[in-house]
């Protein structure tokens, strides 16, 4: 007597394996988009009006008007990029020694408590609510972006660094140790030769990071390209917009590929 | 018999060219960074910035303690916030993943046309920050959460389809060639023999671009386009700050919980 072996053939599931669970996510995922779905209040009279609108901003992108507002345009990108560039510098040179003192094994306890909590502070806080803060107690202006974006670089590479001191390999400390080395010396000669690259690497992404969040902060008026956009936004010309958008976009994009470039001739 | 002379080199670890060179770097750099610092403070008003020490302890004075009582009004607004979170990352996800397959180039279609195009709607969609989008989307749509889930949509395409075309372009070739080899459709080799390799990526990739939108879309109502920010920038402007503490409380609580889900979930999967 021969069993019955199925005839067709069915992908088993590949991620959960139980039936009901499947069902019940299924469901529930189903019941939570109803509820949010309901919650979308559209005002059609106001989108339609709006769409002449987006038409307009779509025919302002395809036609940038960069010479109009040049003034602006070229003050703000001018303000971004100073900007952009002193925050990395000082950011990299302040989250060095606190990205040093956030790694484990070669921090005391209570400095690597205090270095992880500026880190977590840091990276808890979003730029534009630092931006904000940092508005109101600054003035307006570049200078506020400046601290701004020193702010959340410490904790991005402070993070990153301590990380990867972390992972170092640890033959070659022990190696320095063993010829008596002070302190110092150890940092000197077994930890940075092995995580340079990376911190280059990372301080060059960073920039790329800082470029596009210095077009961010303007809104808040924190200086910057933003403000510009801000500006041309709300006086609705879209070709100025439009303008700003594909420099924002071009510098993006040229910044991406020389960066990747030069961390690969930096490795 | 040599003899040992005065002048025996000293080794030094590079030449005096590549030396003068390295200092030549060093000093155009801080060059650069000195000229920068020098334009971007040229409008500053240093009054302010001195001063700055007593703004601080006037606004930390007037912010402690939290406005509590304010939280009751603070529900709807974060629920909008993870709404617009979740479903802007499920938008995003819709968009994403067919123009990943298309910009991958183990399964794009047309290499010379479709690719390119794809490569560059993925930048392009990157390189806009959400806020952005909302403050375009805000003049177009006008103001409410509708604008805020595009906008998190549109900025998550550039984020997943990056990272999707990546795990795709590494899946391995030989399950391929195995599914191609019982003579299997294109269809049928993109659900047996891609799909079931990049599904765990596909997950972790989502859930962290939620966790990251819960950020993003915390901020988006500064701009008017829904949200708990909404409530931040109101707030604000009345310069009513126990609210505000209380509101960035919210927030870093809510980011905290949605990178502890993130975490966990990313976890199970890989």
């Amino acid at each position: 007597m021969s069993t019955a072996y199925p005839t067709t053939w069915r992908k088993p599931p590949q991620m959960i394996q139980s039936r009901g669970l499947r069902v019940a996510l299924a469901v529930g995922a189903l019941i939570y988009l109803v509820l949010a779905i309901g919650t979308i209040e559209v005002n059609w009279t106001r989108v339609v009006a709006g769409m002449e609108r987006g038409q307009r901003f779509v025919a302002g992108f395809l036609q940038p008007d960069f010479t109009t507002r040049w003034r602006d345009i070229s003050n703000g990108l001018m303000e971004s990029l100073t900007m952009t560039f002193t925050s990395t510098v000082v950011g990299v040179l302040i989250s060095v020694p606190i990205g040093v003192g956030a790694a484990r094994n070669v921090a005391p306890v209570w400095v690597y408590y205090i270095c992880r909590s500026i880190i977590a502070t840091s990276r808890a806080l979003q730029e534009i609510i630092v931006a904000i803060f940092f508005v109101a107690l600054f003035g307006f202006g570049a200078f506020a972006g400046f601290l701004t974006l020193t702010f959340a670089t410490i904790g991005f590479i402070g993070k990153l660094l301590a990380e990867d001191i972390e992972d170092i390999d640890e033959a070659q400390a022990e190696a320095i140790r063993a010829t008596g080395a002070s302190w110092l010396q150890l940092i000197n000669y077994a930890i940075q030769p092995q995580v340079m690259p990376r911190l280059i690497g990372l301080s060059l992404y960073r920039l790329d990071i800082n470029f596009r969040e210095s077009a961010v902060i303007g809104i808040v008026g924190a200086g910057g390209i933003g403000a510009a956009l801000n500006t041309s936004l709300s006086r609705y010309e879209y070709s100025s917009a439009g303008a700003i958008l594909l420099i924002i976009i071009a510098i993006v994009m040229a910044s991406e590929y020389s960066s990747g470039y030069l961390r690969k001739w930096v490795k | 018999m040599s003899v040992v002379s005065a002048e025996t080199p000293v080794w030094a670890h590079r030449t005096p060219r590549k030396r003068l060179l390295l200092w030549a770097g060093w000093l155009a750099c801080v060059a650069l960074f000195v000229w920068c610092w020098e334009r971007m403070t040229q409008r500053t008003i240093w009054a302010f910035v001195w001063d700055a020490p007593t703004a601080a302890a006037d606004i930390g004075s007037r912010a402690f303690p939290p406005r509590w009582s304010y939280m009751e009004r603070l529900w709807a607004p974060l629920w909008d916030t993870i709404n617009i979170a979740t479903l802007g990352t499920l938008l995003g996800i819709m968009m994403a993943v067919p123009l990943a397959f298309l910009a991958a180039s183990n399964t794009t279609p047309s290499r010379l046309i479709l690719r390119p195009v794809a490569l560059f709607v993925i930048v392009a969609t990157r390189s806009i920050n959400s806020l952005i989008w909302a403050l375009l989307l805000v003049s177009i749509l006008g103001p409410g959460i509708l604008a805020g889930i595009l906008a998190i949509a549109l900025r998550s395409i550039g984020f997943i389809g990056k990272l999707l075309y990546e795990a795709i372009e590494e899946t391995d070739i030989s399950q391929v060639e195995a599914i191609t080899a019982t003579g299997a459709s294109q269809g049928q080799i993109l659900t047996y023999g891609i799909v079931p390799q990049v599904l765990p990526s596909f997950y972790g990739i989502s859930v962290f671009r939620w966790d990251i939108n819960i950020r993003e879309s915390a901020i988006l109502g500064l701009v008017g386009a829904g949200g708990i920010g909404a409530q931040l920038n109101s707030s604000l402007n009345m310069l009513a700050w126990p609210q505000v503490t209380l509101i960035i409380l919210v927030i870093l609580g809510t980011v905290v919980v949605s990178e502890w889900i993130s975490a966990k979930v990313r976890h199970a999967i890989i």
